[in-house]
């Protein structure tokens, strides 16, 4: 969160930098005045009388300095939320949807869905449209922005400016169940030429084709068993909707919400039995013969 | 009343003990209506909840001491939060400082009993029940996992099929009739039954922290009753309150219990400080700061904390100048606490500190609630908020909050009153290596969680990758809560061990400026054979020997002396001056509040499994117990 790389989460870093100069300030005097009161009751046989009447603590301690600083918070407070909550023209949307336990993505202006990988250009603002499938999610990435929930037949809208190029993690904020823990995204920023040419290339459908006799049989494998009955891959017969859309599955960088690294082991062992790795997903185990197993896995491996 | 005649009026003391003594044994102890049977029972079972969920916190922190550790399966982690945090709020916090309240007011006041004695026991009864009930979830391995403040539509039929969460609902809603209950008897004893002389601004200030604690409560309570019950409604009855599909709003849900739950941060919290304001001065030798000032804040505390229970949606997407009203009722609620805060101050800087066990306790508190405060602030700053809300950030105010600056003082009260509760004293070298173990555990505890949450680690989570950073800081919490545990532990032994073994304690063994001390400890069934009169606001350190009323010959006064006690009857007294009105008759023991609390039980029982006949038994069993309540209403009294 202080490792700040959004134009929105440095907003609320420097009022986070502004409170902790105050807090320190404020915990250190008022412990100093326990610390000496203490002393001082401690120290004088009969109560020593003090120079400071009881109402003086209360109207300069517990009245005065706290007014003037819940004031300037309170000024902090309406500049800041004015700032955040503001749209700016030429804005990308981007639609996500929470689901248990991962995170739907489309590009509505160009088509392209993508899951638990959300890719923005760096120094445009996006709108990101928020809501869920079935329970309340909350979004956020912390080096970016702020907190917003996905609640179900609600759309919120978040919206944040990446400002350096990189990946950043991504999670649910709300408890939405068993695997709350393992529901994570990354957030993907893109130098702006970048980031249009990945759009690009997914909104024309290329790299959802085979490449190579394996990834041949890997389509057919995949087309032919369960794997097309809740997953869509574009251009394909393939247009389940229950989990994620694979269509660029070889371009993401993980499993499973953020779960594990998209490596072909890893990939392996997930189809085999997804359960091990993230308990009580939807995704029920896939028993392949060993070769099968292998072409389905050169074929998504090569899907990006 | 003509029993008053025909009975005998000059009874020495051990035939006026006997006259108000409980039946020995399991029949006493299952009717008693006395206050401080009841009062001392509601500590300790909340003690035992405490215990129970304090060994869940612990399991939790073995799990997450690594990342990708086995300890616990998911499914038993979500089990564990809901519970902890459930027993935490609803049968540890809640009743401990009603059990405080039940055994203190009386004696605080100057009278001989409850407004309400039956009431009292029913209170206890539902209470106790309550959480018998929400913990039978863990014989047939169906704990609550919901989370303890649920969230919609993760606790609806549809994603919440079994039977878990209904323990949590059902149980919500009946427990919280003992809150409710228990509230209408302490703001009806708190105005109808102060001795006479003890004005309305000579109350003691724990006295005037459970009045406000009852007013908020019985406000905010009915909002989370109707949150958990529209929700069992959904579940059992297939009604849509909080289906979106049928046209429910899932964020009314939220509304209806953060309305209840961030009044009940306050109700908890101004108790609390009611002891702290009672500790402090007795250990600075000095009357309290600002009085006024002090108890004018639980008021305003009370009144504001309604204001406040959006900064719990913050990130619900809310219009955000709906929102700016509720982050400022944040901010400004804390001036009432820093009134309070450097009364306290002032009372120590002007006093004479001597630092025993309980003051040590207050001075913990003084520590840890200045932080806890600080954050409180930040988190009401909005656009912060929507950065740590739901992170380890908030985990770690909310027990700086409700761990430091409630479960301290309850610890600090407990070392205050023990002597007179149990008649025995406590080992103060215990009590303050329990202090600095139980400081340097909350701490190390706690203290890191707030950096846990910059680090982005989201709250409820059962495990976390590695790679993250979140490894060593979640150790060294896992580390603090051990430390931690042990220090509540070496209580535990002191009042377990002390309870028949401990020193014979003094009647008023710290000097303390208010009624309780003017009798035995523990005191006689009926608190004071002869009502004192007071004419200050520190009876005890302004009028030693407190002088005590003599019964007068009309209605209104009889009570007053040593016949009132005789006769199982306290007076009545105006509201705000407390002139004598006339006589209370204190009710016989009872088994009709049990018998009641079980019919509700059964009743509930009969919700959960589905079984109409079994519901209607309970309720009837109920209802059978109020007709004849009502009907033996005279009886009771003879």
């Amino acid at each position: 969160m202080l490792d700040e790389h959004g134009q929105e989460a440095r907003h609320v870093a420097a009022v986070w930098w502004l409170m902790f100069g105050l807090a320190a300030g404020v915990y250190v005097i008022v412990a100093a005045f326990i610390f000496i009161a203490l002393l001082r009751g401690r120290r004088t046989a009969t109560g020593k009388p003090s120079r400071f009447k009881d109402d003086t603590f209360i109207w300069i301690g517990g009245i005065g300095v706290p007014v003037v600083i819940l004031a300037l918070l309170a000024v902090v407070t309406v500049t800041t939320t004015r700032v955040l909550r503001n749209s700016e023209p030429g804005e990308l949307r981007i639609d996500v949807t929470g689901k248990r336990w991962w995170w739907d993505v489309r590009y509505p202006d160009s088509g392209v869905v993508t899951a638990n990988e959300i890719h923005v250009p760096v120094g445009r603002q996006v709108d990101v449209a928020l809501t869920s499938g079935d329970v309340v999610h909350s979004f956020w990435a912390p080096q970016l922005a702020g907190k917003l929930d996905l609640i179900p037949g609600q759309t919120n809208h978040l919206r944040f400016k990446a400002l350096d190029a990189g990946v950043y993690r991504g999670m649910c904020a709300e408890y939405c169940g068993l695997e709350h823990a393992d529901m994570d995204f990354l957030v993907v920023a893109d130098a702006p030429a970048d980031f249009d040419r990945w759009l690009l290339r997914r909104s024309t459908g290329a790299g959802t084709t085979a490449q190579s006799d394996e990834a041949t049989k890997g389509e057919v494998v995949f087309t032919r068993e369960s794997c097309a009955g809740c997953h869509t891959i574009r251009g394909t017969s393939a247009q389940g909707t229950v989990g994620p859309d694979l269509s660029d599955f070889g371009s993401r960088r993980t499993i499973g919400g953020a779960t594990v690294p998209n490596t072909p082991d890893e990939l392996a062992k997930w189809i085999t039995n997804s359960q091990a790795i993230k308990p009580g997903n939807i995704m029920p185990p896939i028993s392949l013969s060993p070769s099968d197993l292998q072409a389905v896995v050169t074929y998504l491996e090569g899907l990006k | 009343m003509t029993a008053l005649e025909t009975r005998p009026v000059h009874l020495n003391d051990d035939e006026l003990l006997e006259l108000w003594e409980d039946a020995p044994g399991i029949p006493g102890f299952l009717s008693t209506v006395d206050h401080k049977r009841i009062g001392i029972r509601y500590i300790v079972t909340s003690f035992i909840f405490f215990f129970i969920a304090g060994l869940t916190a612990l399991l939790m922190r073995a799990q997450l001491a690594q990342p990708h550790s086995g300890v616990l399966s998911p499914a038993v982690y979500n089990e564990l939060f809901t519970m902890h945090g459930t027993t935490m709020i609803f049968l540890f916090n809640t009743p401990v400082l009603a059990g405080f309240g039940n055994y203190l007011i009386p004696l605080h006041i100057g009278t001989r009993d409850m407004a309400f004695p039956r009431l009292n026991a029913f209170s206890y009864w539902v209470f106790v029940l309550g959480g018998i009930f929400m913990y039978s979830s863990f014989f047939i391995g169906k704990m609550p996992n919901g989370g303890w403040f649920g969230e919609l539509p993760l606790i609806s039929k549809t994603f919440a099929p079994g039977v878990n969460v209904d323990f949590w609902g059902l149980g919500i809603v009946f427990t919280g009739l003992s809150t409710t209950v228990g509230s209408i008897n302490f703001i009806v004893t708190i105005f109808k039954l102060r001795a006479p002389g003890m004005t309305i601004n000579r109350m003691p200030l724990f006295v005037w922290s459970m009045l406000v604690f009852s007013f908020m409560a019985i406000f905010a309570v009915p909002a989370v009753t109707l949150a958990a019950g529209l929700n069992e409604l959904d579940r059992l009855f297939a009604t849509s309150f909080f289906v979106p599909a049928l046209g429910g709003n899932v964020l009314l849900y939220q509304h209806l219990f953060w309305f209840w739950g961030h009044p009940e941060v306050y109700i908890l919290f101004v108790p609390a400080t009611g002891m702290i304001s009672q500790i402090i001065p007795t250990f600075s030798r000095r009357p309290i700061a600002g009085y006024i000032w002090v108890a004018g804040s639980l008021v305003t505390v009370g009144f504001i904390s309604f204001g406040v229970w959006v900064h719990h949606m913050f990130a619900t997407g809310m219009p955000p100048l709906a929102m700016a009203m509720f982050s400022g009722a944040s901010l400004i609620i804390t001036i009432p606490s820093g009134i309070q805060f450097f009364a306290w101050i002032a009372t120590m800087w002007k006093g004479k500190v001597t630092l025993d066990t309980p003051m040590l306790f207050a001075v913990g508190f003084l520590l840890i609630f200045l932080l806890g405060g600080i954050t409180g602030v930040m988190v009401a700053v909005m656009p912060f908020d929507w950065q740590v809300t739901d992170s380890y950030f908030v985990v770690a105010h909310l027990h700086y909050v409700l761990n430091g600056a409630v479960v301290f003082p309850i610890f600090g009260a407990i070392y205050y009153w023990y002597g007179k509760m149990t008649g025995h004293e406590l080992s103060e070298r215990l009590g303050k290596l329990s202090f600095w173990v139980m400081f340097i555990g909350f701490n190390i505890t706690f203290f890191p969680m707030h950096i846990l949450g910059f680090l982005g680690m989201p709250r409820r989570v059962y495990t976390y990758n590695d790679g993250l950073g979140w490894g060593g800081l979640n150790m060294m919490v896992s580390i603090g809560s051990g430390i931690f545990g042990l220090g509540t532990g070496i209580s535990l032994w002191n009042w377990v061990w002390s309870w028949r073994r401990g020193r014979a304690a003094d009647p008023d063994p710290w000097h303390g400026d208010t009624l309780e001390w003017a009798t035995t400890s523990p005191p006689p069934h009926y608190n004071f054979a002869s009502i004192p009169l007071i004419a200050s606001r520190h009876p005890l350190w302004d009028q030693s020997p407190v002088p005590e009323a003599l019964s007068g010959p009309e209605d209104e006064t009889r009570a007053l002396g040593r016949e009132g006690a005789v006769d199982r009857a306290t007076p009545i007294t105006s509201g705000i001056d407390t002139r004598p009105e006339g006589n209370l008759e204190i009710p016989n023991e009872t088994y009709l509040p049990l018998v009641i609390a079980l019919g509700l039980a059964v009743f509930f029982t009969g919700l959960l499994i589905d079984a109409t006949l079994t519901g209607v038994a309970g309720i009837a069993l109920a209802v059978v117990g109020v007709l004849w309540w009502t009907w033996r209403t005279e009886e009771d009294l003879a």
